[in-house]
């Protein structure tokens, strides 16, 4: 072993091309292994966009259904719902105009839906993800009385929603309830778990 | 020592050669999964012509949309007929193994793997090699699947087909070679004999495709496997080149 | 700080560990400081090749694990879940089924490797004997890792060489029924040869794998000419024909690493069932008790051993056909744990015995790769010849051995390595 000509450059290059290619290989060994971790086809099957029949809901009733796991309310909220909603002071509320991102970029407004009269909202509370109980007389007395504007409480930590899932400033809660994504197959049916842009 | 190696794996040989043995099939065909277009027809054969009784419970409806290229509203139209199954869901049927077996006497197996089980080839033989039998209770026997208990559920459109003493241009069974015409003396020829809604060339181009699509549902990854490989076999020999370069560099040293 | 006597680094991080790890210790011992002959060829190769695969399978199989269901009723179908519905399922699995064969593949080429060169003699007896019971824990983890698809082949499979067990006189079947735990082969059986599979047997082999590498740099590296690279060394006390393991054999290595993953690659992406050998055809059918495939034969690695039990079709000392197939078949695989001292030759290396030796061990490889192939086929009276002539050349290979390496004249060997 004589270390006369030895070209240190020759070498030292190949050796870093060696490591860099062999580094290049590991990520693309890790690439399968990660992946993997993803929700697979049966997961996915599973959490596949639900359809919802809101043509029997009454004014200010509320419908329920499970999307991957989760209750998604439907409100078909009144008139007089949304006038409330509209006029509620956004001083008592976190945030009023849903700077948060906590739903998709097409329900804008204060009414955080696509059409005023239908409210889709994810029935889990932002803070530990109870799901908050449907109340929505406006000026019940344990809610706060006249503040109260109708909307959601959640029983485990008392934080609350008003009827377009905005949360009310000073309550465990930190953000809005979420709007999942969702669109309208027709006039009466919905399709949860689905963006309005991809239809 | 290179020689020993090269011995060793000739003596390897006899097991790559014992792989090509098989039984002998009348007709072969090789799947291709380029071939969306063959796909798609065969995927809907098979919806329309077998899922009656089979079904490919871990092909997904979703799966075959994605890999032959087909858009959803497509599928959800043409495809799923059963107002149980979602698009996402796996290709099964009401049938149960229990009514199949009453209704056949064998229940009709799921189809998912056979077009690994059984080979491309098999399949294909077997689907052109129905012949009318009366004395079965279906009224047809296979010529490649003696006493089978499936109908000839494709003879609308392939016709009656009976086995004849005829000329053939390939072997079949103990078929002897006219040596004058260099055609086959058999009396195990299959023959159309009441025409079906397709010509015989185009019925087995249909048959072609059904067995193009179970092989395609036998391993879908496959698809998968022809784009990856070349890539990864690819970055393999440029990571042995360097490494080989490398090697000699540092065995400069080595007198 | 530490223990003086180890070497260390001089400072910063590494200097802080090494005052609490011999980790520059254990990197010169085994790696900068571990000199190798400089006259390794390319058989060589198998080792850190047996050690590359062995890391493929633990990773691969962990993530197997994941979404594997090991019940009667789940099994199958969770195979069929990883292939189709899971991301990279497919190649996971292959990988997997792929690296059974390609582990013994390599086991198989690095065992005739010793066979070749004499590594197994002293002082590498107990490298040798830890090898032996790598191979013996990995036929063990490859036969249970073999049912968890629950296949067709899967089950059959197992069913016969359980019933072996059943061959051992007067404890056999109940012997049989412990292994099953049911009368049948079922999924209590299929759970614990899972629980077997992918905790047991790994950590045991993994176990056995680090005394295989310590017995071997205690005493050091065979050699193509068998000859001790110690008895001649420089001033400064390292082996004239050494070279440090590190970098030499570790870029040395990259290349057989690239030449096998090239070839594993090429085999997983196009011929992923190995012809049916890899993937045996009936396993794409689900395990049916009630209907045996038209033709059962074990996985090719198994094949040689199961030549060997066909073969024995007569009763010999008052033991019957069966038991005495079982005692044929554990004897040929119990004979290589003591292969050290039946070699008396003088010399190592095939290069430097005699003719005898060569034309045994020709004769010996020769044998393997028959039943091996006669395994796989039907039986028949004329190949069952074969297997019987086979076995017994095969055992002629180690029980003649004390006597032709003794008598035979042996060509000198050199006192230094050659190319």
């Amino acid at each position: 072993m004589a270390d006369n000509g030895v070209n240190k450059g020759r070498r030292r290059f190949l050796l870093g091309a060696t490591t860099v290619v062999g580094a290049v290989g590991a990520v693309g060994v890790a690439v399968p292994f990660v992946a993997s971790w993803q929700p697979s086809a049966r997961a996915r099957a599973a959490g596949a966009p639900v359809q919802a029949d809101v043509s029997k809901l009454e004014p200010g009733q509320r419908m329920t259904v499970e999307w991957r796991g989760r209750p998604v309310w439907l409100v078909r909220r009144s008139d007089d719902m949304i006038e409330r909603i509209r006029n509620f002071d956004g001083s008592l509320l976190a945030d009023p105009q849903s700077e948060e991102q906590q739903q998709p970029t097409y329900v804008e407004g204060e009414l955080r839906s696509i059409r005023p009269e239908i409210g889709v909202l994810v029935g889990i509370c932002t803070h530990l993800g109870c799901s908050p109980l449907y109340r929505p007389e406006p000026g019940a007395a344990d809610l706060g009385g006249e503040n109260w504007p109708g909307g959601f409480f959640c029983p485990c930590h008392g934080s609350r929603f008003d009827l377009a899932g905005r949360v009310f400033a000073n309550v465990p809660a930190p953000t809005n309830l979420e709007v999942p994504p969702h669109r309208y197959d027709s006039e009466e049916i919905i399709i949860v778990g689905e963006d309005e842009e991809t239809a | 020592m290179k020689k020993q190696l090269f011995a060793l794996l000739f003596a390897l040989v006899p097991f790559t050669a014992l792989a090509a043995t098989e039984a002998h099939l009348p007709y072969s065909m090789s799947p291709d999964l380029d071939d969306k277009a063959s796909l798609q027809r065969g995927m809907k054969l098979f919806v329309n012509y077998c899922m009656g009784c089979h079904s490919l419970e871990y092909q997904r409806f979703s799966r075959a949309a994605e890999d032959l290229n087909m858009p959803q509203d497509l599928v959800e139209e043409n495809l799923i007929f059963s107002s149980d199954l979602a698009f996402n869901d796996q290709m099964e049927i009401a049938m149960s193994e229990e009514d199949g077996e009453s209704w056949f006497g064998a229940a009709p197996p799921d189809l998912t793997l056979h077009g690994r089980l059984r080979g491309p080839d098999w399949l294909y033989s077997y689907l052109l090699s129905f012949y009318k039998d009366p004395e079965r209770p279906t009224g047809v026997n296979n010529a490649v699947f003696d006493l089978v208990a499936m109908p000839n559920v494709l003879e609308p459109l392939q016709g009656v087909q009976e086995m004849v003493c005829a000329e053939s241009d390939r072997p079949i069974g103990d078929a002897e070679l006219d040596p004058l015409t260099g055609k086959y003396q058999s009396c195990e020829v299959l023959q159309v004999t009441e025409p079906g809604t397709m010509e015989p060339a185009e019925f087995e181009e249909a048959v072609y495709d059904m067995t193009n699509f179970l092989a395609y549902v036998g391993e879908p990854s496959k698809l998968q496997a022809q784009s990856l490989g070349p890539k990864v076999l690819i970055f393999i020999f440029i990571f042995g080149v360097i490494a080989y370069l490398l090697k000699r560099e540092y065995w400069r040293d080595i007198h | 700080m530490g223990n003086p006597n180890r070497v260390k680094a001089e400072s910063g991080f590494m200097r802080w560990v090494d005052d609490r790890f011999p980790a520059t210790q254990m990197w010169q011992d085994h790696m900068a400081q571990y000199y190798a002959p400089k006259n390794f060829n390319v058989w060589y190769f198998f080792g850190s090749l047996a050690l590359l695969v062995l890391v493929n399978q633990i990773l691969t199989g962990v993530w197997l694990t994941m979404s594997y269901n090991p019940s009667a009723e789940g099994a199958f179908a969770s195979v069929e879940y990883i292939m189709r519905d899971v991301e990279y399922g497919w190649l996971i699995r292959y990988m997997h089924s792929t690296g059974a064969s390609a582990f013994f593949v390599v086991v198989y080429l690095h065992m005739f490797r010793g066979l070749l060169y004499g590594s197994y003699k002293a002082p590498r007896e107990l490298v040798w004997i830890f090898g032996m019971t790598i191979y013996l824990a990995l036929m063990a983890e490859a036969f249970m890792g073999y049912l968890l698809p629950w296949g067709q082949m899967s089950y059959w499979g197992a069913q016969v060489i359980i019933s072996l067990f059943s061959a051992i006189p007067v404890i056999g079947p109940d012997l049989a029924q412990w292994v099953r735990g049911d009368f049948l082969i079922s999924g209590i059986t299929l759970n614990r040869f899972f629980a077997l599979h992918v905790v047991a047997l790994p950590i045991v082999i993994l176990a056995l794998v680090v005394l295989h590498l310590i017995a071997l740099h205690e005493v050091g590296s065979n050699n193509p000419d068998g000859i001790d690279i110690k008895a001649r060394k420089d001033e400064s006390g390292k082996p004239l024909d050494g070279i440090p393991f590190h970098p030499y054999y570790t870029v040395k290595d990259l290349v057989g690493v690239a030449v096998f993953l090239f070839v594993f690659c090429a085999v997983i992406f196009y011929f992923p069932e190995g012809g049916g050998y890899f993937i045996e055809i009936p396993n794409f059918e689900p395990s049916d008790p009630l209907k045996t495939p038209d033709h059962i034969a074990p996985v090719w690695y198994f094949t040689p051993f199961y030549a060997m039990l066909r073969a024995i079709t007569f009763s010999l000392f008052g033991l019957d056909a069966k038991f005495l197939g079982v005692v044929v078949m554990g004897g040929a695989i119990a004979i290589l744990f003591v292969l050290p001292w039946l070699d008396r030759s003088p010399v190592n290396s095939m290069r430097y015995k005699g003719w005898i030796s060569r034309i045994m061990l020709v004769l010996f490889s020769i044998s393997f790769v028959i039943l091996g192939v006669l395994g796989v086929l039907p039986s028949t009276a004329g190949r069952t010849l074969l297997a019987q002539a086979c076995t017994a050349i095969y055992f002629a290979y180690f029980l003649l051995m004390p006597f032709y390496t003794k008598y035979e004249s042996t060509k000198p060997v050199p006192e230094r390595v050659t190319g």
